[in-house]
């Protein structure tokens, strides 16, 4: 599988590492040249030694995506620290590029839900946080009353 | 009728304060703290503090029964998703969204929304018409029917002056409209002589605009002037 994965911060560049270990082709994205350095860390050999491959670009450009190799991508992973920008290049994914598989990174829980509907295959970190803080609160409470 | 405008940079202020001499019901919605304490000396209940790419501010400011979105942000993904939201969860019946990068044009249009206002474009295009020896002023897109009016001012060394409207060889694609003549307009017919001063007013399919340069360019080179 050729996975396509715009914005390489804490998740991106973890995601990245993980797809490349279980021998997929992983292409990143980031405007940032200095996130390529967080891509390799832990890694024995260079990013690209182990057959990764990185630009430097912003997920709105066209020619960036393109030379990222979107074209022939099978999966697209919208992981930027704006949900802005990863709720419109997944849609440019989808709609454009037909990626089958699209996962938007969006941190506001009513756009996610609302674009989940729309066909937007989305992850909430906020939703999975605020959950789990919701049933480890439910599950201690009993204890403290017992 | 009740617009919601998102963003109260120069044009989002300028704008609301516009609409509501026109009598229409406005809220202007802004997400810097600061830019939104200056606005609200002026506009008071009219603007709210909020970042509207938040669907709960979009709410608080009654996006259910807005008529209309202008989303004139100075960032083009919020414009977006915005415009998006408004149109495809609320229903909003009309939405207009600035764009302020000319390239991602065609990002908003793939997500469907237009019309879209770009500055850039208006300034490049008040540029070459205010720059003659350019010589072809794009008037309008017609973006949904698929074609373009341009304006052409015939020059002393252009090609078709002198000729018959009926005997040129107007690309496929393309007509002309009508005849700006010492301040008169008219629709040319075939027996119209074209006159060194004219102004030319053609529809015609996207990309003809070469095809048209190059017939009323000046004659010898076939192209219209230097291109400024």
């Amino acid at each position: 599988m050729f996975i396509l994965i715009v914005g390489c911060g804490r998740v991106g560049s973890s995601v990245a590492r993980s797809m490349l270990r279980e021998g997929h082709e992983v292409s990143c994205l980031d405007e940032d040249p200095e996130s390529h350095a967080r891509l390799e860390v832990g890694l024995e050999k260079s990013w690209e030694d182990l057959g990764g491959q990185f630009t430097v670009g912003a997920g709105l450009e066209t020619d960036a995506l393109v030379a990222a190799g979107i074209d022939q991508a099978d999966a697209f992973i919208a992981s930027t620290d704006g949900d802005n920008t990863n709720i419109v290049i997944a849609q440019i994914a989808q709609r454009r590029y037909r990626v089958p598989t699209v996962i938007a990174r969006i941190l506001d829980p009513l756009r996610a839900e609302w674009y989940q509907r729309q066909g937007v295959h989305t992850i909430c970190p906020t939703r999975v946080a605020i959950d789990m803080l919701e049933s480890a609160v439910r599950e201690g409470a009993p204890r403290e009353a017992a | 009728m009740y617009i919601i405008v998102v963003g109260a940079g120069k044009v989002g202020w300028n704008l609301t304060r516009e609409l509501l001499e026109k009598e229409h019901e406005v809220t202007v919605i802004e997400s810097n703290r600061r830019r939104y304490l200056t606005v609200e000396q002026e506009l008071e209940h009219n603007v709210q503090y909020g970042d509207a790419s938040e669907l709960w501010v979009l709410e608080r400011a009654g996006i259910q029964r807005a008529d209309m979105v202008i989303a004139v942000t100075g960032d083009d993904e919020d414009n977006m998703l915005i415009c998006q939201v408004a149109r495809e969860k609320y229903l909003v019946g009309q939405v207009i969204a600035r764009v302020n990068n000319p390239r991602n044009r065609e990002h908003f249009e793939l997500l469907g929304i237009r019309p879209t206002v770009s500055a850039t474009d208006l300034i490049l295009r008040l540029i070459e018409h205010e720059v003659p020896e350019y010589g072809l002023v794009h008037l309008l897109d017609l973006q949904e029917e698929q074609l373009e009016i341009i304006e052409m001012l015939l020059g002393q060394d252009c090609g078709v002056t002198g000729r018959r409207v009926g005997d040129l060889q107007m690309p496929d694609g393309s007509l002309l409209i009508s005849v700006l003549r010492d301040g008169k307009g008219f629709v040319p017919s075939a027996d119209t002589v074209l006159e060194v001063g004219d102004e030319v007013l053609a529809v015609l399919d996207p990309g003809k605009e070469d095809d048209l340069k190059a017939l009323f360019g000046p004659a010898g080179n076939g192209a219209l002037g230097n291109g400024g």
